[in-house]
């Protein structure tokens, strides 16, 4: 294997690693802040993807897709911790984990029943569509640069929004101590809705721009929550510098296990059980490393400060 | 003195139904119509539904009835659901499912209660070999064979060297088993991947290092939609042949669109084969339902054909179950697929074909028929049946 190859594979590790960051910075803003499990934080990606694919036929333009998609999403988002959510805040995770698990299973049968069951997909958008040469025979496309940059700017944002600024200050306070915070006058509730609202747009968020390389299918959520749930156990629950670093951590780990597990084994033992051996240890390479962090640093790598 | 009333209604209730047990035939469905491969299922029993509504209504001169059953995609629940056919519901027949991991799971209660069960997928080695079963019979194919088909291709159009790449399970290894049975040229590197992987980047780059002339891949449903949209993006799709089984079909297509134009698949059928019966049939089945068929519509259709033409041979009569299944074994009727028999082991011996995708005049994408591979092709497990 060649310096180039492996180069290229820590490019798309962390190419990976942002995309999992997208997915994840929602929901650990939400999980640390409010100190609420949502699980529906999949399905509202999912969401997010759809209504972006549903307004990208109505206009034909993938920009004006976005806003659309994001408004209807903030929108939907709101009645959800209106009807449902805000009855939870002060009830234990069990309930929490069963009633958002709930949200789950109406949402994917409800886009079924209005999107169809079959696959969906969505363009890149034309401004976007060209691709740069990586390496001899292998185009990078510049959708991909686009993810990875928003990825950055999400992160960016979110650590000027929370460390920097009012609001970012009654976030961290109401983390910390919610009721003192309702004690010095703050309308909490109010605050938790924001808090709520911002995530469920960046799942939104997320769930549009990686909608042009993924399939729009009925629980596509599933999977990628999983995901953003080991991302933000290892990063430190609530930890928004933990939750991008061990985005990072985890997409380089899963993409260079799956690239060299096996050339690795090889060294070891013969080629035919490497073969086999290989892509198991490389699919299990990123919860190994979940329950190490869990052993040695039980509150993640970057746990939150105050918690 | 109520108990009693009842219990001469239930009797007399019984004795009614017994009488007329010539009414109306009941057969049960059981597909996966949940989760993400439910547009499989749905496919499957639109396609049945389809072929008893062309036929008026009736299979073989008799009613019918329709239970329809989603099995989850989980084996305990398809269990489950299979067995209240065949106990309340007192179903004739058995039809589905899409999974083989399903099929295995219902073979038993359906076939040892006597009823008939008719695979219009699923078809694993198993069943074709030392396990095959008097009451089961397939319209589809045995699971190898479409992987077979894209080797004996391979092989044929002198592809040098091959990248193989499946998921990590029974099935993708079976895939990469059946192609390898005719392709002897060049593996150029063989990668399983994680069931659901999404993103493909790091295979992507694998494949482009190591400049295959062709790619093989069995990357059923969104797992395809997926990879063939990275893979064109990638640039790869001008340079490598892209051979293919369950990954681009028309069950996908509707989302993979432009990314898949080109790409080749094999099949035992495709929309665009050149029979009247066919014709009429995706021309019905996309008035009716709105979307291109794919095999597992096309497969139901034929199961329901099945099911009518060997109950005209028995005149209606599912009680005498060795004329059942003998009438079952002339397979007497005109198959969507042209010709098609059953060979002992109750797998079709059919045609297969190499595929295309290709966009039609109206805009829809669709595999197109490209070239025969294989004629009057059985599955090699048939000689460890003991059915005779």
């Amino acid at each position: 294997m060649s310096t180039g190859l492996v180069v290229v594979q820590i490019l798309n590790g962390l190419q990976f690693g942002v995309l999992l960051f997208l997915i994840a910075a929602g929901l650990t803003l939400v999980f640390g802040v409010m100190d609420f499990i949502n699980l529906a934080h999949g399905v509202q990606y999912m969401l997010g993807a759809y209504l972006a694919v549903a307004f990208y036929t109505l206009t034909g333009n993938f920009l004006i897709a976005l806003v659309l998609a994001l408004a209807v999403a903030l929108v939907f988002g709101l009645l959800l911790e209106f009807l449902v959510f805000r009855h939870l805040y002060d009830r234990d995770h069990l309930e929490q984990v069963i009633a958002t698990f709930g949200i789950i299973i109406f949402l994917n049968q409800a886009v079924k029943t209005i999107w169809g069951a079959a696959p969906l997909t969505l363009p890149i958008p034309e401004f976007f569509s060209g691709s740069i040469a990586l390496m001899p025979g292998l185009l990078y496309p510049v959708w991909r640069l686009v993810i990875i940059a928003s990825g950055l700017a999400i992160g960016l944002l979110l650590y000027i929004l929370v460390g920097h600024t009012r609001v970012g200050m009654l976030v961290r306070a109401g983390a910390t101590n919610a009721r003192m915070v309702s004690a010095l006058g703050v309308d909490i509730h109010r605050l938790f809705m924001i808090v709520f609202g911002f995530g469920t747009m960046l799942a939104a968020f997320a769930g549009a721009m990686i909608a042009p390389i993924l399939s729009v299918e009925p629980g596509m959520g599933d999977t990628v929550l999983i995901l953003a749930f080991v991302v933000i156990v290892i990063g430190g629950i609530g930890s928004m510098r933990g939750a991008f670093l061990a985005a990072l951590l985890i997409g380089l780990v899963d993409t260079l296990g799956r690239s060299f597990a096996i050339d690795i084994l090889r060294l070891v033992m013969p080629p035919s059980p490497a073969r086999t051996v290989g892509p198991a240890i490389a699919s299990m390479l990123i919860y190994v490393l979940m329950a190490l962090v869990l052993y040695f640093r039980p509150a993640g790598l970057f746990p939150a400060r105050g918690r | 003195m109520y108990k009693k009333l009842a219990l001469i209604g239930a009797i007399m209730g019984l004795s009614a139904t017994a009488a007329g047990a010539q009414d109306k035939l009941k057969v049960g469905v059981i597909a996966t119509l949940s989760g993400p491969p439910a547009v499989l299922g749905q496919q499957l029993r639109n396609g049945f539904q389809l072929a008893i509504k062309n036929l008026g209504g009736k299979l073989g001169g008799r009613e019918v009835e329709v239970v329809v059953e989603d099995d989850e995609l989980k084996p305990d629940v398809a269990v489950n659901k299979a067995k209240a056919l065949v106990d309340r519901t007192k179903v004739d027949f058995v039809v589905g499912p899409i999974f083989s991991n399903m099929l295995i799971a219902i073979m038993k209660p359906v076939t040892d209660a006597g009823v008939i069960l008719i695979s219009p997928n699923a078809g694993t080695s198993n069943f074709a070999g030392k396990e095959c079963n008097p009451n089961f019979f397939v319209t589809s194919y045995q699971n190898d064979q479409n992987h077979e088909v894209m080797g004996k291709y391979a092989q044929d159009a002198a592809i040098k060297k091959v990248f193989l790449m499946a998921p990590n399970y029974q099935a993708g290894k079976d895939a990469i088993a059946g192609f390898k049975r005719y392709f002897k040229g060049e593996i150029a590197d063989e990668v399983y991947v994680p069931l659901g992987q999404l993103d493909y980047s790091a295979e992507l780059t694998k494949i482009a290092a190591a400049s295959p002339d062709g790619i093989f891949v069995f990357l059923p449903g969104g797992m395809g939609v997926n990879f063939v949209k990275q893979f064109r993006q990638a640039g790869l799709a001008d340079k490598i042949k892209f051979l293919s089984a369950f990954t681009v079909d028309e069950s996908t297509l509707p989302a993979q669109k432009e990314a898949a134009l080109g790409f080749f698949g094999g099949a035992n059928w495709a929309p665009n084969l050149d029979n009247p019966q066919n014709k009429k049939f995706v021309a019905d089945y996309e008035k009716e339902y709105n979307a291109v068929p794919a095999t597992y519509a096309f497969q139901a259709y034929d199961a329901a054909l099945l099911i009518d033409g060997a109950l005209k041979l028995t005149k209606g009569n599912t009680s005498d179950k060795d004329a059942l299944r003998a009438a079952l074994m002339k397979a007497n009727f005109t198959s969507l697929r042209g010709p098609f028999k059953f060979n002992i082991n109750h797998y079709p011996i059919q045609d297969f074909y190499q595929v295309k995708v290709a966009q039609r005049a109206d805009g829809k994408f669709e595999t197109q028929i490209d070239k025969k591979v294989f004629a009057g092709y059985s599955d090699p497990y048939a000689k460890d049946c003991p059915m005779k």
